[in-house]
C-alpha cells in the first residue's frame, strides 16, 4: 500500500517539476512548484521524516513559494519575451542533462554501501520514540550550534532582503524619534492673553505653532508673516 | 544493511531524487533569461538533495541525516529571500530580469 503510494507521489511529483520548468506562465511554473511541494512532503511522510514533511510544507508551500507568487505577480515584466531562447537552449539543456542523469543513475545501479555503515551512525535513531521528539532530542543536544547558526543564516537573510529593497520616497511622513524626544513643551503651546470677544485673525493664534512642525519648517514661516 | 522504514527500496528514492535534479538543471539550461524560473530550478535540485537526505536518514536510522536536511532547507529560504529581493531591486532599476543583461559589471 505505502508503495503505491510511493509511486503516485514521485509521478506527480516528477510531473509536476517537469510542468515548473517548461510552462509559459511563471504564475503556472510557481503553483506547479507548491504541487511538487506537496508531493515531495508525502514522500517524506513515507521514509516517516514526519517533521519535515510539515516544515516542507510550512517553510516552501506557506512561505517560499509564496513569496515567488508575490514577485512573479508583482513585476511588470513581460514573460512572453523572455521564453525567446527556449528553443535554441533546449538541445544544450537536453544534452547536458542527459550526461549527467546518465551518470546518476551509472551511480545509482552501481551503488552499494560498505558492510560496515550501520556502525557508522553519528546519531542513531531511538526506538520507541515518534519523529519530530528524536529530531529534537539530536538538534537541541548534538547540533545545537548549527542550529544557532541557521537561526543567524535567516536573520542576516531578512536583514539583507529588507536593505535591498527598502528605499525612501520623497512625499512621505517619516518619524522623527530626536525630534520627538527633545520637543519641548514651548515649542507647540504658547499663552496668550486674550480680550474678551476677540476673535481669532484679532489676537493672531496660529494653529499649529509655526515651531511645531520643522519638517516644513520654511513654509510655515512665511504662513506666519502672511497672516501677521 | 538493514532497511529501515522506506516503503519501497533506497533506490528508487534514489532514482526520483536523481530525475528531480536533471529537471532542475535542465530548467536552468530552458529558461536562460528569466531568473525567477532559473531560482525554480534551484529550489527543486536541493528539493532533491533533501528527498537523498530523507531516503538515507531513513535507510540507515541515522537521524544526521534528518538534521542536515533541515539545514538545506534553511539556507534554501534565506537563498530565495535574497535572491528574489535581488531580482525585485534589478528590476525597478532596469525595467526588465533578463539575465543576459546582466554584464554591468563586465566581468
Amino acid at each position: 500500500m505505502s508503495a503505491l503510494f510511493f509511486y503516485l507521489f514521485s509521478a506527480i511529483l516528477l510531473a509536476s517539476a517537469a510542468a515548473v520548468v517548461t510552462s509559459r506562465n511563471p504564475v503556472h511554473a510557481v503553483l506547479f512548484l507548491i504541487l511538487a511541494f506537496f508531493n515531495a512532503a508525502g514522500l517524506f511522510l513515507l521514509a516517516g521524516a514526519e517533521f519535515l514533511a510539515m516544515i516542507l510544507l510550512i517553510v516552501y508551500v506557506g512561505a517560499v513559494a509564496v513569496l515567488f507568487l508575490f514577485v512573479v505577480m508583482m513585476l511588470d515584466v513581460d514573460f512572453v519575451q523572455l521564453r525567446e531562447g527556449v528553443q535554441k537552449y533546449a538541445p544544450v539543456g537536453a544534452a547536458v542533462g542527459a550526461v549527467l542523469f546518465g551518470e546518476l543513475w551509472a551511480v545509482v545501479l552501481g551503488w552499494q554501501a560498505s558492510p560496515g555503515a550501520d556502525s557508522l551512525q553519528s546519531s542513531p535513531t531511538p526506538a520507541n520514540m515518534d519523529n519530530t521528539h528524536a529530531l529534537g532530542q539530536v538538534l537541541y543536544t548534538d547540533y545545537v550550534y548549527l542550529f544557532q547558526i541557521a537561526g543567524l543564516i535567516l536573520l542576516v537573510a531578512m536583514i539583507g532582503a529588507i536593505v535591498l529593497t527598502h528605499r525612501r520616497r520623497e512625499g512621505t511622513r517619516r518619524q522623527n524619534i530626536t525630534m520627538q524626544q527633545t520637543r519641548q513643551v514651548s515649542d507647540t503651546l504658547e499663552t496668550l492673553q486674550v480680550r474678551r470677544g476677540a476673535g481669532v485673525q484679532e489676537t493672531g493664534i496660529l494653529r499649529p505653532k509655526p515651531d511645531a512642525l520643522p519638517a516644513d519648517k520654511e513654509h510655515q514661516h512665511e504662513h506666519a508673516v502672511g497672516d501677521h | 544493511m538493514q532497511q529501515g522504514a522506506l516503503p519501497v527500496s533506497l533506490g528508487s528514492y534514489l532514482a526520483v531524487a536523481a530525475v528531480l535534479l536533471v529537471l532542475g538543471v535542465f530548467g536552468i539550461f530552458l529558461n536562460r533569461k528569466n531568473v525567477i524560473i532559473i531560482l525554480m530550478s534551484i529550489e527543486l535540485i536541493l528539493l532533491a538533495v533533501n528527498i537523498n537526505l530523507v531516503a538515507f536518514s531513513a535507510a540507515l536510522n541515522d537521524m544526521a541525516g534528518q538534521v542536515l536536511a533541515m539545514f538545506v532547507l534553511t539556507v534554501a529560504a534565506a537563498e530565495a529571500a535574497i535572491g528574489l529581493a535581488i531580482v525585485v531591486v534589478y528590476s525597478r532599476n532596469r525595467g526588465s530580469i533578463e539575465v543576459e543583461d546582466v554584464n554591468l559589471m563586465k566581468g
